[in-house]
């Protein structure tokens, strides 16, 4: 199993008191699998995609990525995972503005130390960015950072990605492509998929469907 | 790892040009500021050193001449026969083509410690300097004996400046003084029972080493060097910190970023820590370089300064010293250090999934300022603590430092409160935007205003104490300097008959009897006075009893100048020994500035009794006639034009050293006030890219892009102006600490503090001038601002 979560939760202090975000969830997700992750707002998927990426801790609960509970690790080891076997693509793009469109590209690959230039050029070639490499971000439109950040993470070859709304700021037709170009290269790739949507036809594009509801699995 | 997330980091830099600019710029210039008055500092020390070490001035005891300026050779040799340990020196000028050089003889047999040329303690043979002679010079005085000597010359960069150094019997024949001496210096250790110096020769005084006093005055002047060095350091840092908070505002979403791809916390900081020491070690050495340069045109004036003040001879050029190199350096590592400490641990503390967007220069909440205000309040209370209950020049600069940066932690509330007020009056809608926009312009803007602040109120304390002191030097002068010739004898022997030619010629004779002593503790000049209508019309006391003059003159009481009673804690009806035997109540106490030594003067006839030996050989002159005086004596006496001096050219002279002394400080508050226009213009230019999406929503309800370029230059000269009418009353209170604290503690005297109101109006329209000239780039980009970009503010994918 490529993930594993057990009975996680998790609680944010809040101006009226603690606010419980996740209420004991679980889930698993096989390595090649794609998996949505939906609810309606508030329900705290983006919230689980967070402390699965490490990015933040759990109350309770237990959290594998390939073997290993992240949740005993020192935050130095989640950030090793993070640059090894995670990739996280998000909403914002988060990409660097000062690097040019290559070196976004390549940036989590060359963190990870397993860079690979030919593999890079497919993947700006398979995401239409080619003739885009030498621009800075600010240059691009939102549809085309977004495919940045998809080539950013899918260079590095992660065994796990995990994707928060990656085309919630797209047009549908953009959403569309954007969607096939990220589905096909997670399959050439051989990486698990999680992914955050509100989306139903976006949800109904992966091979498993998982839907959170106040913080627990509906 | 490493590298990637370096290059990631210094990519930001690559790509924002001008906030590196500012960043190195700032940095650069505060270190230039502070390393080119260190180096000063550091040229001025090293030339006392040098003096000390080879003349071994003020270091030991010395034996003079009662009378004259000459002491025969058989008296050195009887008293070294009769085991005194001690050793000839003989001092004169000789003329060069190039002006005149002073020769120093010496015995480096007998010369006790490190009197002694410095060369020569570098292996120049024994031999040589004393058989063949050869003189020990500085470059430049070498050059100038060159032609005018016969013996070798070995150039001694540690010479001490303008003097030459020699055997006695050199210089013996070089001055033409053969078989005389000018002084013998005491060696430190003396043999018991050695027979009374009197017993052997009653014509030698005895001078005791006085190593504190010229220290004092000239650690003094560069004490107040060093504190315009940390001010302009100050304001520099000021820069530097504004510039990389802003960096590290901007790069938040970076950090960001870098942490969720994975870069531990711990290696981010480290890098920035190693990008900051760069950036450092890179602006360090440009301002120390800059220094140089500032060093190399200051000290000159630096060198005039002392040596007319002080009497410290400086040399007049400089040389690179690897001290104020590195200090340079390290002040420039350790004030980005202490700008960036804040921003870093910001960084360090921020939770990975915080919101990437810049927002604290932006929306700076009132509750900081008013933080930063209760800071400034406790500052506040500690100096009012240090002024009532304080001593000790060091609380003073603590005093000068609560002040300021209390003042500067103020400001951001008081711009808000005036800002606020402004608001309230506007009718129109475009000024409420107007105030409202400053006012959350007002953080980001706030530590380039904080460099302004200081930097005007240093100009308004400065000045005012510099020109404070001048009106008081001139008032000064016109009471020390009333008569109008001074007339000196050649000799001791033509004394008598010049007096009672001159009793006959003038109005009122004032001879100038006075003797070095030490009187309570503190080295002073001990002045015989015929009391007459010039003291009595002219001196004006800082403290004094009725009937001064009548006492004086009764031989009942003495005046003592400010330092000598501050220093010994004396004042008026408090009793003086001024002699041996001699204690004498304080009639009054005159002020007496720039003398390092105190005075006191009792009444010529005490004088006499006292020193009966000693002759006038020097008058003050009161005469409505002076040019006919001065022919008189010319033909009749047969006096020299040079020993013939009047008043104005005595007053010219001294006018021209004091203005010399404040070049200095002229030169650094016009820089001063130039890296704080500097640091608003790089605040504002690294603000513009922040302003568009603020700008943006006016521009669209209709605002043209013109108008709001103007209004942005408007705002620059509001909060400038705001900030400088706040800067006069720090400066002035500024000048009152200087004047009535640090003064006192410094030099020993107290200045009545003047306030020139066209001074100040003069430096608000510069400092308003410089904040519209740095206002205006900025103000033309973004009138010039395509709509195209104004337009992304509002695209859906932004």
């Amino acid at each position: 199993m490529m993930l594993t979560v057990q009975d996680v939760t998790k609680t944010f202090a809040g101006g009226e008191g603690d606010l419980p975000v996740l209420r004991g969830v679980s889930l698993s997700l096989d390595r090649n699998e794609t998996l949505a992750l939906t609810g309606e707002s508030g329900s705290g998927k983006s919230t689980l995609l967070h402390l699965i990426g490490g990015l933040d801790t759990v109350g309770s609960g237990a959290i594998e990525i390939d073997g290993h509970d992240i949740t005993k690790m020192t935050d130095s080891d989640r950030a090793a995972l993070r640059r090894t076997d995670v990739g996280v693509i998000f909403q914002q793009f988060n990409l660097i503005p000062s690097l040019t469109v290559a070196a976004n590209m390549a940036f989590q690959a060359r963190l990870a130390g397993r860079y690979d230039a030919d593999q890079a050029a497919r993947m700006s070639d398979a995401l239409g960015l080619t003739p885009h490499l030498d621009k800075y971000p600010e240059a691009l439109s939102g549809g085309q950072q977004q495919r940045v950040a998809i080539g950013r993470t899918l260079v590095a070859r992660p065994k796990l990605v995990l994707a928060d709304e990656p085309t919630g700021n797209l047009d549908e037709a953009t959403a569309r492509q954007v969607l096939d170009q990220m589905l096909d290269l997670v399959t050439e790739t051989g990486a698990a998929l999680l992914m955050v949507t509100h989306s139903q036809s976006v949800a109904r594009r992966m091979k498993r469907q998982v839907h959170l509801s106040q913080g627990r699995v509906a | 790892m490493t590298w990637t997330t370096l290059t990631a980091l210094l990519s930001h830099w690559r790509r924002n040009g001008l906030q590196f600019f500012a960043l190195i710029s700032g940095l650069a210039l505060a270190t230039a500021l502070w390393s080119g008055v260190q180096a000063i500092n550091a040229e001025a020390r090293a030339s006392y050193d040098a003096a000390a070490a080879t003349l071994g001035e003020g270091q030991f005891g010395q034996l003079l001449p009662r009378t004259g300026n000459r002491i025969d050779q058989a008296t050195y040799i009887a008293l070294r026969r009769s085991g005194w340990q001690v050793s000839p020196v003989l001092e004169g000028r000789i003329d060069t083509t190039q002006g005149r050089v002073r020769i120093v003889g010496l015995d480096p047999l007998t010369a006790p410690g490190n009197v002694a040329p410095v060369g020569m303690q570098e292996g120049t043979s024994l031999d040589d300097f004393l058989t063949r002679g050869v003189l020990f010079a500085a470059t430049d005085v070498a050059d100038q004996l060159e032609n005018a000597v016969s013996q070798r010359i070995v150039t001694d960069p540690s010479a001490a400046p303008g003097v030459a150094l020699t055997d006695i019997g050199v210089a013996q024949d070089l001055l033409d003084a053969q078989g005389t001496l000018s002084r013998l210096i005491l060696a430190p250790e003396q043999p018991m029972g050695r027979p009374d110096l009197a017993g052997i020769t009653p014509d030698l005084v005895l001078q005791p080493a006085q190593d504190a006093g010229a220290d004092r005055l000239t650690d003094s002047f560069h004490l107040n060097l060093t504190a315009f060095g940390l001010l302009s350091f100050a304001v520099g840092i000021f820069i530097v910190h504004g510039t990389i908070s802003l960096a590290f505002e901007q790069r938040r979403g970076m950090v960001r970023t870098l942490r969720a791809l994975g870069v531990p916390l711990g290696r981010l900081i480290g890098l920035m820590i190693a990008e900051l020491v760069l950036f450092a070690l890179i602006a360090g050495a440009i301002g120390v370089a800059l220094g140089y340069v500032i060093a190399a045109v200051l000290l000159p004036n630096v060198a005039a300064t002392l040596q007319g003040l002080y009497g410290a001879s400086v040399a007049g050029t400089l040389q690179l010293r690897a001290e104020w190199w590195l200090s340079g350096m390290a002040i420039a590592v350790v004030g980005t250090g202490l700008a960036a400490a804040g921003a870093l641990w910001k960084i360090a503390h921020m939770p990975l999934l915080s919101s990437a967007r810049p927002r604290a220069w932006a929306v700076a909440s009132g509750a900081t300022a008013r933080r930063l205000g209760a800071v400034a309040g406790l500052l506040f209370l500690v100096g009012v603590g240090i002024e009532i209950r304080g001593k000790g020049l060091a609380l003073g600069f603590v005093l000068l430092a609560c002040m300021l940066i209390g003042a500067a932690l103020l400001l951001p509330l008081v711009l808000r409160g005036a800002v606020t007020l402004a608001d309230r009056q506007a009718r129109s809608v475009v000024w409420q935007w107007f105030w409202a926009d400053t006012r959350q312009q007002v953080p980001g803007m706030s530590l380039a205003l904080m460099a302004l602040l200081l930097a005007t109120a240093a100009n308004v304390g400065v000045t005012t104490m510099v020109s404070s002191f001048r009106v008081t030097f001139v008032d000064f002068l016109d009471q020390r300097l009333a008569p109008e010739l001074f007339i000196s004898a050649e000799d001791a022997a033509q004394s008598p008959d010049l007096e009672a030619f001159l009793i006959d010629n003038a109005r009122e004779v004032l001879p100038l009897l006075s003797v070095e002593t030490e009187i309570a503790g503190v080295p002073s000049d001990l002045f015989g006075a015929r009391v007459g209508p010039t003291y009595r019309n002219n001196w004006v006391f800082v403290a004094e009893t009725p009937e001064v003059w009548d006492r004086v003159a009764r031989g009942e009481a003495a005046v003592v100048s400010e330092q000598l009673a501050r220093r010994a804690g004396l004042w008026t009806g408090d009793a003086v020994a001024v002699a041996p035997g001699l204690s004498l109540p304080i009639a009054a106490v005159v002020a007496d500035y720039g003398n390092p030594l105190g005075q006191a003067l009792i009444d010529e006839a005490v004088f006499s009794d006292l020193y009966p030996d000693r002759v006038p050989t020097r008058f003050g002159v009161r005469t409505d006639d002076a040019a006919g005086l001065r022919e008189k004596l010319v033909e009749r006496v047969g006096l020299s034009d040079a020993a013939i001096i009047d008043q104005a050219r005595i007053k010219a002279f001294s006018l021209e050293v004091f203005e010399r002394t404040f070049t200095v400080t002229g030169a650094l508050n016009v820089l001063t006030l130039a890296v704080a226009a500097f640091a608003i213009l790089m605040s504002l230019l690294t603000l513009a890219s922040l302003r568009v999406p603020q700008l943006a929503p006016a521009w669209a309800l209709g605002m043209t892009r013109r108008r709001l370029g103007r209004l942005e230059l408007l705002r620059a000269v509001v909060l400038a102006f705001v900030t400088t009418v706040l800067a006069i009353p720090l400066g002035l209170l500024l000048a009152w600490v200087l004047l009535s604290y640090v003064n006192v503690e410094a030099f020993g005297w107290k200045l009545p503090m003047y306030v020139f109101p066209g001074h100040y109006a003069l430096l608000t329209v510069f400092a308003l001038l410089a904040a519209a000239l740095a206002a205006l780039w900025p103000a033309l980009r973004l009138a010039r601002t395509p709509p195209s970009d104004l337009l992304k503010v509002f695209a859906n994918d932004r």
